[in-house]
């Protein structure tokens, strides 16, 4: 059993995104650790990029911060191998496609191999792309993570079926940040995928409340929390341990 | 290689559709309603009809007798797509994809740009046939073309300023896009340039396409044989896959992209996207881009805000990779000499964009023959670049 499906056995998963550098590398162990300890059961791990197309304010400006910070692909892995050395939890890259393919998609996936990462999240590369990378992906035991859209529909079960790791399910039409009120109807679009899949499926984008959380573990394996997380970071910089610690229980404490 | 050419929305190796999944089935749509249309009679009439009697083309193919004996050598005729309504190339493309977009229902259009005229042609199209229009703009272009942003507004378009990023043209199709992730039902994102995902940079090299398809009648008719070069500027590239593109297929018609130069290709300050760029993925492509060694896109500059973009369609990354094209670049001094030349010449005051073209063409022409033909793209005129070119010059102007 691999340490993504250990985080959903039997329990609800929660999943908590910072992006790698942000105030600087140093302080990304240290609030991935925090969060652990607080009960995240899964950590998602940005890579910064220039152009995040799929994020919102919030995320772009840590994107910003962390670049600023000199933040290299290259020390991201040596910062995640410190990581693994010290807890079990599955870490998971969110990262664009273009910093993979410029390293090169196997050494890449080589390096995610070494440095104990399981999974990756690719926003910019759908089911339709994802070709290129895939057997890579496959032979260093990485899951290669699929995205669900509100606008998926018919796609769902294609998507679902295939999906490795977890699926990520977009709660909502645009781009990632809090939002107060989710309309989509995403207890149907779990259905669909479990009629598909014995894959977990994680619901992410806009969800920052206790309240939001509980509701959404009702019927979804997992909860995933970004721009909150990253908000609390912004935030405080290099102090944000203690706050990170308690909105993190909080949100694990609300899940069911 | 010819199993990738095969592809669906490939270039070779080029292109593709790497984008959010929120926007496959849209993308996707579009595709479908695209293949429809483009085949349907009434929708081609149409649009043949809006392109005769509204931006008034065909586009004149002028001898430009002044310039061709000053320079001495080849014969030189100028496409002038500046004479279109909007003053450009682009609103061949936006009639198209506005009336696509309302064939689809929608009744919201989006749009990025760098200078303002593809804002422009957006917002005239979507006046004209009736849509709701808003247009992504970097905050630093809302400044250099400050009198195109009021110009849409004109038009009845909302102009948002992007204050993401380097805040010119790269981060405005960045905010599009995301804009369009947030509202796909009843918008479409009106490309302005042949790049994105696919099926943009094909529908894009359609209906510019209508560029070569006249201009290879027209010197057909003028001079009884085809061009010996044909020369365009290149940003993203969209007047250039229209000018090259029924010429493709003539061996002997040598195709030539100018790329913005800036302060010179050996300086960090360009947009030169062939010669300094490399293969990346970014804004729904596989294509070359001006990034460094960790695959982060680069802040690129021209004088030109439409060249200013540090990619290229994936279609001329194709023509440069099998050699059928060649780019060359321009700087901003060889440009603004140009823009300079050719209103003293020709009495033509044309983009500073266009004026790229114009400077590679005073460095060809005399190393041809005097029965050899150039034609240039004029992909628009320069009343906007006015103000830039004074004080390029040291010109203070007052308005």
């Amino acid at each position: 059993m691999s340490r993504i499906d250990k985080a959903f056995e039997n329990k609800k998963a929660f999943i908590a995104f910072l992006t790698a550098g942000d105030p600087n590398l140093e302080k990304t162990e240290e609030y991935v650790l925090k969060m652990v300890e607080a009960g995240a059961d899964l950590i998602e791990i940005g890579i910064p990029f220039s152009d995040p197309i799929a994020e919102g304010i919030v995320i772009q400006e840590a994107n910003i911060r962390a670049l600023r910070a000199k933040t290299t692909v290259e020390k991201v892995f040596e910062k995640v191998k410190s990581i693994r050395r010290k807890t079990d939890v599955p870490l998971v890259f969110l990262t664009y496609l273009n910093p993979v393919f410029h390293y090169g998609y196997d050494a890449f996936l080589a390096k995610c191999k070494e440095c104990g990462v399981d999974g990756i999240i690719i926003p910019d590369m759908p089911y339709e792309e994802k070709g290129e990378i895939l057997d890579i992906a496959g032979k260093y035991d990485v899951d290669l993570i699929s995205m669900i859209a509100p606008t998926s529909e018919e796609r769902i079960g294609m998507i679902a079926s295939k999906a490795k790791g977890f699926v990520y399910v977009v709660s909502s039409m645009g781009v990632t940040g809090v939002r107060s009120e989710i309309k989509t109807d995403l207890e149907s679009i779990v259905d669909v995928i479990k009629k598909n899949t014995d894959t977990p499926a994680a619901i992410g984008f806009g969800i920052s409340t206790p309240e939001q959380a509980s509701h959404f573990s009702q019927f979804a394996d997992g909860v995933i929390v970004g721009s909150a997380i990253v908000k609390i970071i912004a935030k405080n910089g290099e102090n944000a341990g203690e706050e990170l610690y308690n909105y993190v229980k909080s949100m694990k404490d609300a899940i069911v | 290689m010819s199993k990738e050419i095969m592809k669906k929305g490939r270039f070779g190796q080029y292109g593709g559709q790497y984008i959010p999944e929120t926007l496959m089935n849209e993308i996707k749509k579009l595709e479908e309603a695209y293949a429809y249309y483009q085949k349907d009679e009434a929708f081609c009439k149409e649009l043949d009809t809006l392109l005769k009697e509204y931006a008034g083309r065909p586009s004149l193919l002028y001898y430009a007798e002044k310039m061709t004996e000053d320079l001495g050598g080849a014969k030189i005729y100028i496409k002038r797509e500046d004479l279109n309504h909007t003053g450009s190339h682009k609103i061949n493309n936006v009639l198209g994809q506005v009336l696509l977009a309302k064939k689809m229902g929608k009744t919201r259009v989006i749009a990025e740009t760098g200078a303002g005229q593809h804002g422009v042609a957006t917002a005239t199209a979507a006046a004209l046939l009736g849509l709701e229009c808003e247009i992504f703009m970097g905050k630093l272009d809302t400044q250099r073309q400050a009198l195109n942003v009021y110009r849409m507004e004109l038009l009845g378009a909302k102009v948002h300023p992007v204050t993401s990023g380097t805040m010119t043209l790269k981060d405005a199709v960045n905010e599009a896009m995301r804009e369009w992730t947030n509202r796909v039902d009843d918008t479409l994102y009106v490309l302005g340039s042949v790049m994105g995902p696919h099926p943009f940079p094909t529908i894009v090299r359609d209906f510019q396409s209508v560029i070569s398809k006249e201009a290879r009648e027209q010197i057909l008719e003028k001079e009884g044989k085809l061009p010996d070069a044909v020369v365009a500027c290149v940003g993203g590239g969209s007047n250039a896959m229209g000018m090259f593109y029924n010429f493709i297929g003539d061996e002997n018609v040598r195709l030539i992209g100018c790329e913005a130069a800036g302060h010179g290709i050996n300086t960090d300050q360009h947009a030169a996207t062939i010669a300094k760029g490399s293969l990346g993925v970014f804004h729904g492509m596989k294509s070359l881009f001006c990034q460094n060694e960790e695959g982060q896109i680069s802040e690129v500059y021209s004088i030109s805000a439409g060249l200013d973009y540090p990619g290229i369609g994936p279609e001329h990354a194709y023509l440069h990779e099998t050699g059928r094209a060649r780019y060359v670049s321009i700087t901003d001094e060889e440009a603004v000499s140009a823009f300079e030349y050719i209103a003293r010449t020709e009495g033509i005051i044309c983009a500073i964009e266009s004026a790229h073209a114009v400077a590679h063409v005073m460095k060809l022409a005399p190393t041809m023959s005097k029965d050899e033909i150039i034609i240039i793209c004029l992909s628009g005129r320069g009343d906007k670049d006015v103000a830039a070119i004074a004080r390029y010059r040291g010109v203070d102007l007052h308005e």
